[in-house]
């Protein structure tokens, strides 16, 4: 399992970092958005996916059938953190519409001689 | 007191200037500054009786001693020369400053400030034993130099020598440190002394001829030989008093300083001599010849600062073939070095006083333009005295010292003839000859110097001042360093016994064991020998030429500007300049896109390289969990989203496309048996839809017109490599446990320490509480950030409806 798991995360940042270099602005933050959930997946991964019982102490499991509770914290960490990034970049980029008029990267680079 | 915290009583007493411009602005600043290289000059002159017996000081103080750096202060005859130099002349200078920079006007703090700052830098090159702490004085006095320079900073003229000045003697400055560490890496110690100790094993080492020419580099730069004397004349934009100390006497001299101090060291190479010899001579020739074709007298000075530099150089290259020769004090190649020194003294008496002058025509006529002035001599006798002595002591006329030191310059250059080695035996009679052609046009420009600013016809209607002689107290320095032009061709052997001796004795330390063996004795007359027909020589054909310059003078004009070495540093400095701006145009693009490539691409490259070096990279497969259909469907609709999400056409697909992305990522945390986190991820994935949707959808300024991404292959390939590099990195590290896992620790106490039942909880509030105080600081901070966004816009179209 964990193999076709590294596959599809290796996916997932393919397509994230595909987005993350267009051109259109919200692509960039749907980007980021797929490669959040992608980083979350890999944490998971590297914990092993084993484990018969969710980490809830419960009486009849031993130790060794709870999955791994450590990934599961830092990935609560980090989708908390990942949605702040994500609706401030969405308000700036909301912002920049609204100011600029565009949400071309390109004509986003400020002026073209600044010497 | 300790003499080597007697170089920072300058900078120290510099603390005090602003306080004393800001509180006592009534009094010149200039009086209280007055007072320090005075103190100076009269204590060191208290060490001249001992120094001229051979004596030495040396005084020390640890600065960094894990790297074995410390200031030492080493007073000996050379050292002790240029130290009453620097005090002197500079008590002098301050003195005239004092009436030439006016109080109300002139920003006199910055002024005597950066001039204390140069002192003591001065001070620290001339007595520091140390390369490293030299090198550091050094290039203090670049720094104080191009302050000096820079003073009158609004001037564009300025700015520009300041910048010129800087570029061309900290580049030398930087060679000069590489030369130094060669020598500290052959010698094994920082120590000047301790280097020229072991000077014959020096010579023999692989590294000997590098640190040779990149000390050259250090000492041509500074002290303003041919190719590099093109900063001198521009620093003449600096205020007067600067040009007389820094530019004349003093700083310019270092390089002259350092060249004779490791004369020791690098005598016994060829190389060593032929350069300082043949770039001195040149240099001399080179200057004296285009001091003609100046028009500033300032400009004149400069030049002809530049050739009596190139003058001194050259005789130091020759006290260099002394140590070829055995009983070397008995021939006539003893003079060169004696020369060197004796001639630096004079120079800096006639060439500080025709600074000054210089200064004083600038300050009561209004112009330093050579062709607006002229029959100024019944306007200002005093001045025109002190230039007519001055001028004609550069031109080697007696009585005046420049006659002895000229002199016994063409005795050193002719008794190259008694040299044989290094095919001198060939080309000794071009040194001579070109001395000669350089006395010459020194003769001329001399003459012309004085005699077009002071004599011939008065044109008051050229002039934007009405010409006056100068006030008392500007013409007491003048004045003086005349009377010493004229008093030292009287006494030169009570000179050459107090301060030459001493000096020729550091240089030439394998010759004299002390200065009283230095076996030299100046005369004005020494019956008719080849130097006295040479020098009549120069007097005749030179004042022929003099006569008749106004006929020829204009052959200058034809020297095209455009192959000027001046030129060739412009274009330098623009092609650097444009070089380098043009160079980080290439990869500064202005695009996101263009650095996250670099980023991305550097990482994967970083990532793999580390992973196939270390070989850390491996597969495992006896810990594999088994593959559900469950899960496969739920990747495979994942997949399936993301593949839409790259192919979208609307915004809108996409938004809904990455939701159910999200929403796959939840119900995968179901089956992998992590309900907090499945339930965290729906909550926050429908939020994060929604907001999505506010955003761009129901803005009313989005452009309908929504394309499908085109595919850029470039881009693919970086996407590639992060999603294989990522792929590999899960394996990886999914089948590497090179320590055991912190969980089982967090599943084993979790109950009977922290009491609670679910692990994923407890951990984030109880054993990692900071961490989640600090996430929940991000999303504050985050919160906030949003908040200022969305007012900014406000305030913002509020002010503009103010503004109409």
């Amino acid at each position: 399992m964990e193999i076709v798991m590294s596959v599809a995360i290796g996916l997932l940042f393919m397509a994230a970092v595909y987005l993350m270099l267009s051109k259109s602005l919200i692509r960039i933050i749907i980007g980021t958005g797929l490669l959040s959930h992608g980083a979350h997946l890999l944490l998971l991964t590297m914990g092993g996916l084993g484990g018969t019982a969710p980490p809830v102490v419960a009486d009849g499991v031993s130790v060794s059938d709870y999955a791994d509770p450590l990934p599961q914290a830092l990935i609560l960490t980090a989708i908390v953190i990942s949605f702040a990034v994500t609706s401030f970049f969405l308000v700036l980029a909301y912002r920049a519409y609204q100011e600029l008029g565009t949400d071309n990267m390109e004509l986003l680079r400020g002026t073209e001689d600044y010497e | 007191m300790s003499l080597v915290f007697l170089i920072f009583i300058p900078i120290l007493a510099a603390l005090f200037i602003p306080l004393l411009f800001k509180r006592l602005g009534q009094i010149h600043t200039g009086w209280f500054v007055l007072m320090v290289p005075a103190a100076l000059f009269s204590y060191y002159a208290t060490r001249l009786p001992s120094v001229m017996e051979g004596g030495t000081y040396v005084s020390e103080f640890s600065w960094i001693p894990s790297l074995d750096i410390a200031f030492v202060a080493y007073l000996d005859g050379l050292s002790l020369l240029f130290t009453l130099l620097i005090t002197g002349i500079g008590a002098l200078v301050v003195l005239y400053s004092i009436f030439y920079l006016d109080k109300h006007r002139e920003q006199l703090h910055n002024f005597y400030v950066y001039l204390l700052i140069f002192m003591s830098a001065m001070l620290g090159v001339v007595q520091s034993d140390h390369l490293i702490t030299l090198y550091l004085f050094w290039e203090l006095t670049s720094i104080s130099s191009f302050l000096l320079i820079a003073y009158w900073y609004t001037r564009d003229r300025s700015r520009f020598g300041a910048l010129k000045s800087m570029m061309i003697t900290v580049f030398g400055g930087l060679m000069m440190l590489g030369g130094f560490v060669l020598l500290s890496v052959m010698g094994g110690t920082y120590s000047i002394r301790e280097l020229i100790a072991q000077a014959p094993e020096l010579a023999q080492h692989d590294f000997f001829i590098w640190a040779l020419v990149l000390v050259l580099l250090g000492a041509f730069t500074k002290s303003a030989q041919f190719p590099f004397y093109i900063w001198l004349p521009d620093a003449m934009e600096a205020p007067t008093p600067v040009s007389a100390y820094l530019h004349s006497a003093t700083m310019v001299k270092a390089g002259i300083y350092l060249v004779a101090r490791l004369t020791p060291i690098f005598a016994l190479s060829e190389i060593w001599m032929w350069l300082v010899a043949g770039v001195g001579l040149f240099t001399m020739l080179w200057a004296s010849f285009f001091a003609l074709k100046q028009k500033d007298l300032k400009g004149i000075l400069a030049f002809s600062t530049v050739s009596q530099l190139g003058l001194i150089m050259s005789l130091l290259g020759v006290a260099a073939a002394a140590y070829h020769v055995e009983d070397a004090a008995e021939t006539y190649l003893k003079y060169a070095a004696f020369a060197a020194i004796f001639h630096l003294i004079n120079h800096a008496t006639f060439k500080g006083s025709l600074f000054m002058i210089a200064g004083i025509v600038d300050h009561e006529t209004g112009t330093r333009d050579i062709r607006k002035l002229g029959g100024l001599m019944s306007l200002m006798p005093v001045s025109f005295t002190v230039a007519l002595i001055g001028s004609l002591s550069m031109a080697g006329l007696p009585p005046f010292n420049g006659f002895l030191s000229k002199e016994m310059f063409l005795t050193a250059m002719l008794s190259l003839q008694e040299f044989e080695m290094f095919s001198m035996d060939v080309w000794w009679v071009l040194f001579p000859i070109i001395a000669w052609i350089g006395s010459v046009f020194t003769f001329i420009y001399s003459l012309y110097f004085v005699f077009h600013t002071f004599a011939g016809k008065h044109q008051p209607e050229e002039l934007p001042k009405q010409a006056h002689e100068a006030p008392i107290g500007m013409l007491i320095s003048p004045v003086f360093l005349a009377a010493l032009v004229v008093l030292i061709f009287f006494i030169p052997n009570l000179i050459g016994d107090w301060l030459v001796k001493p000096a020729v004795a550091a240089i030439q330390p394998f010759l004299y064991d002390s200065p009283q063996n230095v076996d030299i004795h100046v005369a004005a007359w020494h019956g008719f020998n080849t130097e006295l027909f040479m020098a009549l020589g120069i007097f005749s054909i030179g004042g022929l030429m003099f006569w008749t310059l106004r006929k020829w003078q204009h052959l200058y004009d034809l020297y095209p500007d455009a192959v000027s070495l001046n030129r060739l540093y412009d274009e330098m400095m623009l092609l650097s300049g444009g070089g380098a701006n043009r160079f980080s145009r290439i990869y500064m693009t202005g695009f996101i896109r263009s650095y996250l490539v670099y980023m991305f691409s550097f990482m994967t490259f970083i990532v793999l390289l580390t992973l196939f070096l270390t070989e850390a990279f491996q597969v495992d497969f006896s810990n594999l969990a088994p593959i559900g259909v469950y899960e496969i469907v739920i990747l495979l609709a994942m997949v399936g989203a993301t593949l839409t999400i790259l192919g979208a056409k609307s915004r809108l697909t996409a938004i809904i496309a990455l939701g159910a992305v999200g929403y796959s990522v939840a119900l995968l945390f179901v089956i992998f048996r992590a309900p907090d986190l499945a339930l965290t991820q729906l909550v926050i994935e429908t939020i994060s839809v929604a907001l999505f949707l506010l955003a761009f959808y129901h803005l009313p300024q989005i452009s309908r017109k929504e394309e499908r991404m085109k595919f850029r292959f470039g881009n693919a390939l970086v996407a590639l490599g992060v999603g294989v590099t990522m792929t590999l990195v899960a394996l990886s590290a999914h089948s590497q446990k090179a320590l055991p896992s912190i969980s089982e620790f967090y599943k084993e106490t979790v109950y009977k320490e922290a009491g609670g039942g679910n692990i994923v909880n407890v951990i984030l509030v109880d054993y990692r509480g900071f961490d989640t105080l600090f996430e929940i600081a991000v999303l504050g901070i985050a919160g906030i950030g949003i908040i200022t966004m969305i007012r900014l816009r406000l305030t913002k179209k509020e002010g503009q409806h103010e503004n109409k």
